[in-house]
């Protein structure tokens, strides 16, 4: 709630501040436990479909809160993908790191950070529609979304 | 579920046996080298040995303190290593208290993951000198890794060099420029923020062989320096000639920091006459021939040697010295070119600095003992950050686990019950994960005191003596 509140308001750096916070990106369901306004109880209960398209070709679909982060879905949900949000969502890492449908990505609200875009640059597979799943929060109109994760392997290295 | 009952019931062999695994070094390959293992097998018994009393290796001892966010990730290890097949026995050294040998007599897999503890050498004359060092001993010494908590260091001087242009260059550059009040809140350890806050330091070059479009740290670290409060980054504008030219055909990432650079470049920062502004001078082309002393051995300066770029791929182009030489005048200089693994174990084999294997497997003609992998900085050279650890890790435990999965059905391996009889001969102290939970409350409780979120214990008999408290 508050974190939509920011978003609306805000320029695109505050957002990556407001974001980079792990207190508000959380796994737990701070807003659950505390909602700031009555309009968020209605919220918590909307839910969508989205699918994790794995590496493999490996499908996950899932349940998902609107207002959660593809991350939060991840782990709320226990989804088996190894080694998903080492940092816990903070950006310091690019373990969360997912790839979108042109057309998905063209309709986010928001363009990534220099901050997302700096981890995204260590990601494998970086595509021009690579975004790190922490920061994807989810809304109402994303159902049926399926995003791609990318293998975490580098073969070139090894 | 249903799909483990059918493979089950349609296996051919009824009795399958629990593989007994054994992973030498819990620092971040162990533990995700552990994730995979077992979340891919049915049956796994786990066994992860270390050689401090202590886990989770670079997270704990290399991540700066100044980012704590990257050590969440000690979460997941933790999750690892509460499951009731993974087993943490800190404490136990390979190649004193146990021998390689008798791992692989005694587990169905060994995997080593020890990492890369030794700093590169230079090479160059005065390298012994007094106020040289490594950079990892260094960081080390910040993050309380027992072997370097009595590093005799003196930032009473005006000037440093790092030499190396990577991100732990990078780090070591940071802690020295950062505003103490900005370290207090972190877990740094105590005796190195009384030495840092007493730190006269004014300047810190950063050297590098190579140039702008060469170096190896990455585009936070970076960023993160620039944005340093009271601290001004002077660049060499003559670094910068015709790169402006080259950025828009490289590859994002290098095409991101290189821009990064040439946007603080074109800031033309300058020397100000404000004691509490910092300098930081990032310095390329130039290789260290030999450290200069004074007659009490006391760093006075380095010798440096300009070099040219050769080479049509610009991000791999060689450096060749010149005739041209040059002093850098500096009484404090670090050393960051790059680790190198040690040889723990009498029957390992080590080539530059690693041990060679085919995508972690170690060939060796000891067919009657358990395979040997190596995951990790000991199998790919100390380079990448925590990700490509990672992903080495799942690629060697995927290996692991079909080779696991073709394990003939001979009797199941003795494990840690017969390796700790001789480990017992040694040493009497073997730290279990419970033990590592009373020494993380300890170091968390005392952190608290002093408003820090944790402070470490640097001192392996204390640590000891908490764990078995």
């Amino acid at each position: 709630m508050l974190r939509n509140f920011v978003k609306n308001l805000s320029s695109k750096n505050l957002r990556c501040i407001i974001k980079n916070n792990g207190g508000i990106t959380s796994f737990g369901n701070i807003r659950s436990i505390a909602p700031l306004s009555t309009t968020e109880l209605a919220l918590k209960d909307e839910k969508i479909n989205i699918t994790f398209v794995l590496y493999d070709g490996k499908r996950l679909q899932t349940e998902a809160k609107v207002g959660d982060t593809l991350l939060d879905v991840v782990v709320n949900n226990d989804l088996n993908i190894e080694g998903y949000g080492a940092c816990e969502g903070t950006l310091t890492c690019s373990t969360c790191h997912v790839v979108l449908k042109d057309e998905d990505y063209k309709r986010l609200p928001e363009e990534p950070c220099d901050e997302e875009r700096d981890m995204l640059d260590l990601a494998y597979g970086l595509t021009d529609t690579s975004r790190l799943g922490c920061q994807i929060t989810l809304t109402k109109d994303m159902d049926g979304l399926e995003i791609k994760v990318p293998e975490t392997i580098n073969d070139a290295r090894s | 579920m249903s799909y483990k009952l059918i493979k089950r019931l349609f296996s051919s062999s009824p009795y399958k046996k629990c593989p007994q695994v054994c992973i030498v070094g819990a620092g971040p390959a162990g533990f995700y080298a552990a994730m995979h293992l077992t979340k891919k097998l049915e049956a796994v018994n786990i066994d992860i040995l270390e050689k401090l009393p202590v886990p989770f290796g670079l997270i704990r001892y290399g991540v700066a303190p100044d980012h704590p966010e990257v050590k969440n990730v000690i979460n997941q290890f933790t999750k690892v290593a509460q499951q009731a097949n993974v087993n943490f026995y800190g404490n136990i050294t390979l190649g004193k208290d146990v021998h390689l040998e008798q791992l692989r007599q005694n587990y169905d897999a060994v995997l080593l993951t020890y990492g890369a503890e030794e700093d590169k050498l230079l090479g160059i004359e005065n390298e012994d000198a007094s106020n040289v060092f490594a950079a990892r001993n260094f960081v080390g010494w910040y993050n309380g890794l027992p072997a370097d908590k009595d590093l005799k260091i003196d930032l009473s001087c005006n000037t440093a060099a790092i030499l190396g242009q990577g991100n732990v260059a990078l780090d070591v550059a940071r802690i020295l420029l950062t505003p103490i009040d900005e370290l207090t809140k972190t877990d740094i350890t105590e005796h190195s923020l009384s030495v840092l806050s007493e730190s006269k330091l004014k300047e810190i070059y950063l050297v590098g062989r190579r140039g702008p479009l060469q170096v190896a740290f990455t585009i936070k670290e970076l960023r993160e320096q620039l944005k340093l409060k009271n601290c001004r980054t002077i660049w060499n504008e003559k670094d910068f000639q015709d790169v402006e030219k080259i950025v828009p055909s490289l590859p994002r990432p290098r095409k991101r920091l290189t821009e990064l650079m040439l946007k603080s470049v074109n800031e033309k920062q300058t020397i100000v006459d404000d004691p509490n502004i910092k300098y930081f001078k990032p310095k390329f082309f130039r290789s260290p021939n030999k450290f200069l002393v004074d007659d009490k051995k006391q760093l006075a300066g380095i010798e440096l040697t300009c070099n040219i770029l050769v080479g049509d791929n610009l991000e791999s182009q060689k450096c060749v010295p010149t005739d041209e030489k040059e002093i850098l005048n500096c009484d404090l200089a670090f050393r960051s070119i790059g680790y190198k693994s040690v040889k723990a174990d009498k029957d390992l084999t080590l080539k530059q600095g690693c041990i060679p294997n085919d995508k972690g497997v170690v060939e060796d003609a000891s067919s009657d003992l358990a395979k040997l992998y190596v995951a990790g900085w000991l199998g790919t050279g100390p380079v990448g950050v925590i990700l490509h650890t990672m992903g080495n890790a799942f690629q060697v435990a995927k290996v692991m686990c079909e080779d696991l999965g073709k394990l003939s059905n001979t009797q199941t391996k003795a494990g840690f019950e017969e390796v700790k009889k001789t480990i017992a001969q040694n040493n009497g102290n073997v730290i279990d994960w419970t033990g590592w939970e009373r020494i993380d409350t300890y170091e968390v409780e005392n952190g608290k005191k002093i408003g820090k979120p944790r402070e470490k214990i640097c001192d392996v008999e204390k640590m000891i003596e908490v764990a078995k408290a």
